[in-house]
């Protein structure tokens, strides 16, 4: 993620021109440089702010959290809203609903997705483009609109109120994007690897496995973050066609999480924290492969 | 699965190189085979349906019949002649701008930005956006809510603490031009990272001795950007602004939840209109009608990025 010589390249060279007043321009570009990171921190600080206050407002005891003037730090700490939170009723069932559902669909569109992503990268047919020009297309359908035929047809075959039908949907969802995704990854893995370990004996499938495959891990585990986020993050899929609460997603559980009384500031930031978290921590610690990840199928040409 | 197909043609066919290479053809349409299912399945078939539906009265009763009744074109006909329609296609037309062209125009910015802070700086501001981005949008609109409350809201307090006016006990959603004002701030908001690491990702590739070839040339900053940079990563702002588009302009979480699962007419943009014409008061054949037009809309704005998106995808 460090930049190559671009911004460094272009201050050296602005320090090359000003060769009057060295220390002058010196100064200059230390203030600059001061003032950039300056405001760096600060649209860091605007954006990091929402994400704080849920954490600072999910430790906060409710006295504190209901003031007129906020209080900054939460202090003292306490977890009464987290126990609020997952003592409601169907918390764990809905933890449950959406590992499953997300674990599911990730293997199914990983292993459909790596198959097309081969199949478009190392092969040159009749219908490819046509095939590419779907996989594009299909993205600009917003699912919004899809969710009335999609009720009827899987209440017609009973599929309302399962996870298997959302399970379906969502790998529709994540299935176009992660064709394209590992598309890349695949066509930037030379196909002159894989002829040569066929010369040194493997067969076709053979050279694949032991080459390319392990080649593309990391465009794998990119798509995968995708997927996951995605299927995770989901809300009016699940709310629509999973009607039952002991059937429903993290994200539905989150978005009925009003009382009679208004919503409950503390347990919801607790229970919106708990939601976070998991996608968060898998975020952060595979990001790393996602940076090469986006880029691939964009870039290039 | 590929294989079994391919050893079966084999064994079918007569000469063995013959064979081989017609099992070589048909590969790869065996290796897209399962993508086409079920993309044409779980979201062709219900596109084709959409149409269907859309010219169908389809309320309860055809609901539980699981057939519609066919009336042409007179779903069209209620939806253009319904003036709240027009409002909320002109609503969401811009409300699609405003969250379009301020996402891209601040993740220009703050890309930029990251070009020339430290090393350190970068690091720290890249998380944060990871952070955002990581976050699912049900929770992050359940924090906005919380800190636009009108009562304990932190929101209110700041802009008052800093004389912007008296906004204690200011609710912001009793008025729907500032209401939508603050979700297009939680959409952008959203937005912002994806397009930002993005664009990033293309600057970075954007070759430097063509940046410095037009400065030596004389090229003020602002000339370099617009004259060298920005065309190098066209297709990513194509890419970028496409997506955006078909995002924004289907955006149903943050106004659904944001205004507690009960949005006032006043806040209606295309797709919650659709979905409280099939779900709030059961006319599917209706909703359907409304989303047809949404598609179609967005079909006619997108076209021409999808059109150059592909032209880059063939170059690659």
């Amino acid at each position: 993620m460090i930049a190559p010589g671009t911004a460094q390249g272009v201050l050296a060279g602005r320090s090359r021109s000003a060769t009057a007043g060295r220390v002058r321009a010196n100064l200059w570009h230390r203030t600059r440089q001061w003032l950039f990171d300056a405001i760096g921190l600060a649209v860091a600080a605007v954006m990091l702010f929402p994400i704080y206050w849920m954490v600072a407002t999910a430790f906060k005891p409710g006295r504190d959290i209901l003031t007129l003037t906020p209080k900054w730090f939460p202090a003292p700490i306490t977890l009464q809203n987290f126990q609020d939170a997952i003592a409601r009723p169907f918390f764990l069932d809905d933890v449950r609903n959406s590992l499953v559902i997300v674990g599911v669909m990730l293997v199914l569109a990983l292993t459909i997705a790596f198959f097309a992503a081969v199949g478009t990268a190392r092969f040159g047919f009749r219908g490819r483009t046509a095939f590419l020009v779907m996989i594009i297309g299909v993205q600009m359908v917003p699912l919004i609109a899809l969710i009335i035929p999609l009720y009827l047809m899987l209440d017609a075959v009973g599929q309302v109120d399962s996870l298997a039908g959302v399970i379906a949907v969502y790998l529709a969802l994540v299935l176009p994007f992660m064709v394209w995704t590992l598309r890349g990854f695949v066509a930037n893995i030379p196909a002159e690897l894989e002829e040569a370990g066929m010369i040194d004996g493997c067969t076709r499938v053979g050279a694949f496995l032991r080459i390319t495959f392990p080649l593309v891990g990391p465009g794998l585990v990119a798509t995968a973050i995708f997927g996951f986020i995605q299927a995770w993050n989901e809300y009016i899929i699940a709310y629509v066609l999973l009607s039952s609460p002991g059937n429903q997603t993290l994200t539905v559980w989150l978005a009925s999480f009003t009382t009679n009384h208004g919503p409950q500031w503390g347990p919801l930031m607790a229970g919106a924290t708990l939601t976070g978290l998991p996608v968060v921590a898998f975020f952060l610690i595979l990001q790393r492969y996602l940076a090469g990840g986006l880029t691939a199928g964009a870039v290039k040409g | 699965m590929a294989t079994a197909i391919a050893a079966d043609i084999e064994s079918a066919s007569g000469s063995f190189s013959g064979s081989r290479r017609l099992s070589m053809r048909l590969l790869p349409y065996a290796l897209i085979g399962p993508s086409v299912v079920v993309i044409g399945g779980i979201l062709g078939f219900p596109l084709a349906m959409l149409v269907w539906l859309s010219l169908q009265h389809y309320g309860l009763r055809e609901l539980i019949a699981h057939t519609g009744e066919w009336v042409g074109l007179q779903n069209f006909q209620a939806i253009l002649a319904d003036p709240l329609f027009h409002e909320v296609v002109v609503r969401s037309l811009l409300f699609t701008s405003a969250c379009v062209s301020l996402t891209i125009v601040l993740s220009t910015l703050i890309a930029l930005l990251l070009l020339r802070v430290s090393p350190v700086v970068r690091g720290v501001v890249m998380s944060a956006l990871v952070f955002v981005w990581a976050t699912p949008v049900i929770v992050t609109v359940d924090i906005w809510q919380w800190m636009f409350d009108y009562e304990f809201g932190v929101i209110n307090y700041l802009l008052t603490q800093l004389h912007l006016g008296n906004f204690i006990h200011h609710n912001w959603f009793d008025n729907p031009v500032q209401g939508l004002g603050v979700i297009v701030l939680v959409v952008v908001w959203g937005a912002i990272p994806f397009v930002t690491i993005t664009i990033f990702a293309g600057l970075l590739q954007v070759p430097s001795d063509i940046v410095d070839a037009a400065h030596v040339d004389g090229a003020g900053g602002w000339q370099r950007f617009w004259y060298v940079t920005a065309p190098t990563l066209k297709p990513i702002f194509l890419i970028v602004t496409c997506l955006s588009t078909i995002w924004d302009f289907g955006v149903f979480n943050q106004i659904y939840v944001l205004l507690n699962q009960r949005p006032s007419s006043d806040y209606f943009t295309i797709a919650i209109y659709s979905y409280r014409e099939s779900f709030g008061v059961t006319q599917y054949g209706l909703g359907a009608a409304i989303a047809v037009v949404m598609v179609l809309i967005l079909v006619v704005v997108t076209l021409f990025y999808v059109r150059e998106t592909v032209k880059v995808a063939e170059i690659a």
